[in-house]
C-alpha cells in the first residue's frame, strides 16, 4: 500500500509540475505576443542588465572553455590522425564539430549553469518576498514584466557568447597544430574552406534556440519556486538541469531533422 | 444619517486552497472610509482572507465583491486600479530605488510626463515622510521605512481601498506606532478604506473602526464589531482570551 501511495505521490508530483510547465509556457507565449504588439511597454533596461550580466559575465569563460575544448580535441585527434600523416584534417574536424554543434551546446550549457541559474534564483527570490505578488495585484503581469526581458537578453547573448567559444576553440587549435609543426597558413584555410556559411548560421540560429530554451526554463523555474526554506535552491538546481536537458533534447531532436532532410 | 456605504462585501464566503478549507461562511461588509482590522490567531486564515480580497487567490464559494465588482478576468485590470496593497515585507523590488518603486505604477498605467510622475512619486515619499530615501535602494533602508515606501507605492494611483499585511510585524513599538499614526492621517486626509490584517493589540485600539475575528479550530468568523465592545462585551471565550492576552480561561 505504501509503495503504491508514493507512486501515485510522485505520480501527481510529475504531472502537475509538467501542468505547471504547459501554463508557464502559455503564458510566456501570451507574454510574447503582448510584447510585440505594445514594444514601448517592454522593459529595456531590465534586459539590458540581463544582457550584461549573461553575455559580458559569460564571456571569459565562455573563451576559456572554448579554448579548452579545442585544445583537447586537436591534441587527442591529431594524435590518431598524424599515424596517416593526414593532421591537417584536424582543422576542418574542429571547424565543423565547432560551428554545427560544440560551440552551440557548450555555451548553452554554460548559459544554463550560469544565467539560467541566476534568473531562476533572482525570480524565485521576488517569489518568497511577495515581489511577484506585489505585480499581480498592482494589475501587472508578471511573466511580461520579468521573464520576457531575461528570455531576449538570453536569446541575444547566445549567440555571441558561441561565436567567442568557436573562435577560441579554433585559436586552442591552430596552437596545437602550430607546435605539431602544421603551418598556420594552412590550418586556416581548411578551416574556411570545410566551414560553409551554412554551418556558421545555422548554428548561430541553434543557439539563438538554446538561449530560448535556457531562459524560459530558467525563469519558469523561478516562477514556480515554493516559499520553502530550501524553495530557490530547489528551483536554481532545476533550471540548471531542466536547462541543460532541454538543450539536448532540441539538440537531439535538430540532429534526427538535419539528417532527414540532408542538411 | 443615512446607512454607511458598503465597498467590500463578503456573502457566505469559503476561503482557502483547492485542497484545504480554512474559513466557511463568512459574511460582512467593510464600510467606505473605515479601518476594518481581521484579526486572529496565527494561522486563523485571515491572510488567506486577505489573499482572496486582493485578487490573488479566487474564494471557494460564496460571494466577495470590491466596488461592487467581482473579482474575474473581466475585471481584475479595474478593481487593480481601485485596490493599493502593502505586503508584511514591503515586496519592493530590489532592482529599483524608493523613487523607482513609487514610480512604477505611474508608469505603467498613467500618461504622465516623466517630470510630472517624479513630481508626484516625490509628494508620496514625502506624505509618508521619506522623501530623503527617494534615491536609496530597498536594502538600504530599515523595515520600517521600507513599509512606509510600500504604503506610498499603493498610494500611487489613488486606489480607493488599501490593504495592509501585518504593518507593525518586526517593528519596535516607536516605529509600529508612527505607523499607526500614518494611516490615521492618511484615512483622514484621503478618506481611503484601509483593510489591516494584524494581531497587534495596540494597534488595533489605536487605528480600528471595525474588527472581525476569526477562529482556526472552528474555521469561522466569530465576532465582529467595534474593539472595545468585542473586548469588553463579547461572551466568547475565545474573543475575550485573545483581548486579554490569554488572562481568561478558554
Amino acid at each position: 500500500m505504501g509503495f503504491c501511495s508514493a507512486i501515485g505521490k510522485k505520480a501527481t508530483k510529475r504531472a502537475r509540475a509538467i501542468g505547471d510547465a504547459l501554463a508557464f509556457t502559455g503564458e510566456a507565449t501570451i507574454a510574447a505576443f503582448a510584447t510585440f504588439l505594445t514594444p514601448h511597454k517592454f522593459r529595456l533596461k531590465d534586459c539590458a542588465l540581463a544582457f550584461e550580466r549573461a553575455a559580458a559575465g559569460g564571456l571569459s569563460i565562455a573563451i576559456g572553455i572554448g579554448f579548452l575544448l579545442g585544445l583537447i580535441l586537436a591534441f587527442q585527434s591529431a594524435a590518431a590522425l598524424k599515424m596517416f600523416g593526414v593532421e591537417i584534417y584536424v582543422a576542418d574536424l574542429l571547424a565543423i564539430g565547432l560551428f554545427r554543434e560544440l560551440g552551440p551546446i557548450i555555451t548553452a550549457i554554460l548559459l544554463a549553469g550560469r544565467s539560467g541559474g541566476a534568473f531562476a534564483a533572482e525570480i524565485g527570490t521576488m517569489k518568497v518576498d511577495e515581489e511577484i505578488d506585489a505585480l499581480r495585484t498592482m494589475g501587472l503581469d508578471p511573466v511580461r514584466f520579468l521573464v520576457m526581458p531575461r528570455v531576449l537578453a538570453a536569446i541575444c547573448a547566445m549567440p555571441i557568447l558561441t561565436i567567442f567559444c568557436e573562435l577560441s576553440g579554433l585559436l586552442g587549435g591552430a596552437l596545437i597544430l602550430r607546435i605539431m609543426g602544421v603551418p598556420p597558413a594552412a590550418y586556416w584555410e581548411h578551416v574556411v574552406s570545410s566551414s560553409g556559411m551554412f554551418a556558421i548560421v545555422f548554428g548561430l540560429a541553434k543557439s539563438c534556440l538554446f538561449g530560448l530554451l535556457v531562459g524560459l526554463v530558467g525563469c519558469g523555474a523561478g516562477m514556480n519556486t515554493k516559499s520553502t526554506a530550501d524553495g530557490v535552491g530547489v528551483a536554481t538546481t532545476s533550471a540548471v538541469v531542466g536547462g541543460i536537458i532541454a538543450v539536448a533534447i532540441a539538440d537531439g531532436l535538430l540532429a534526427v531533422f538535419c539528417y532527414s532532410w540532408g542538411l | 444619517m443615512g446607512n454607511p456605504e458598503a465597498i467590500i462585501e463578503l456573502e457566505n464566503v469559503t476561503a482557502g486552497y483547492p485542497d484545504a478549507k480554512i474559513l466557511e461562511n463568512v459574511t460582512f461588509k467593510i464600510n467606505r472610509g473605515e479601518i476594518f482590522i481581521l484579526l486572529g490567531g496565527s494561522g486563523c486564515g485571515k491572510s488567506t482572507l486577505m489573499k482572496h480580497m486582493i485578487g490573488l487567490n479566487p474564494i471557494l464559494s460564496g460571494k466577495l465583491k470590491i466596488c461592487s465588482l467581482e473579482w474575474n478576468a473581466k475585471n481584475r485590470q479595474r478593481l487593480c486600479r481601485k485596490i493599493g496593497v502593502m505586503y508584511q515585507s514591503g515586496a519592493l523590488f530590489g532592482s529599483m530605488d524608493c523613487l523607482g518603486n513609487v514610480m512604477l505604477p505611474l508608469e505603467e498605467f498613467t500618461s504622465l510626463k516623466k517630470r510630472e510622475r517624479v513630481e508626484k512619486a516625490m509628494q508620496l515619499l514625502g506624505d509618508v515622510g521619506l522623501a530623503d530615501a527617494a534615491n536609496k535602494l530597498p536594502n538600504e533602508i530599515s523595515g520600517g521605512m521600507k513599509k512606509r515606501v510600500a504604503i506610498a507605492r499603493a498610494l500611487a494611483l489613488e486606489p480607493e481601498v488599501i490593504f495592509l499585511d501585518e504593518p507593525s510585524a518586526g517593528l519596535d513599538p516607536i516605529t509600529a506606532n508612527a505607523l499607526d499614526d500614518l494611516i490615521l492621517r492618511l484615512r483622514k486626509e484621503r478618506g481611503t478604506t484601509f483593510v489591516v490584517v494584524t494581531h497587534e493589540l495596540e494597534s488595533i485600539k489605536k487605528i480600528a473602526d471595525r474588527a472581525a475575528m476569526f477562529d482556526k479550530s472552528r474555521r469561522a468568523m466569530i465576532a465582529l464589531g467595534q474593539p472595545k465592545e468585542l473586548a469588553e462585551s463579547s461572551k466568547d471565550p475565545f474573543v475575550k482570551s485573545f483581548f486579554t492576552r490569554g488572562q481568561t480561561n478558554v
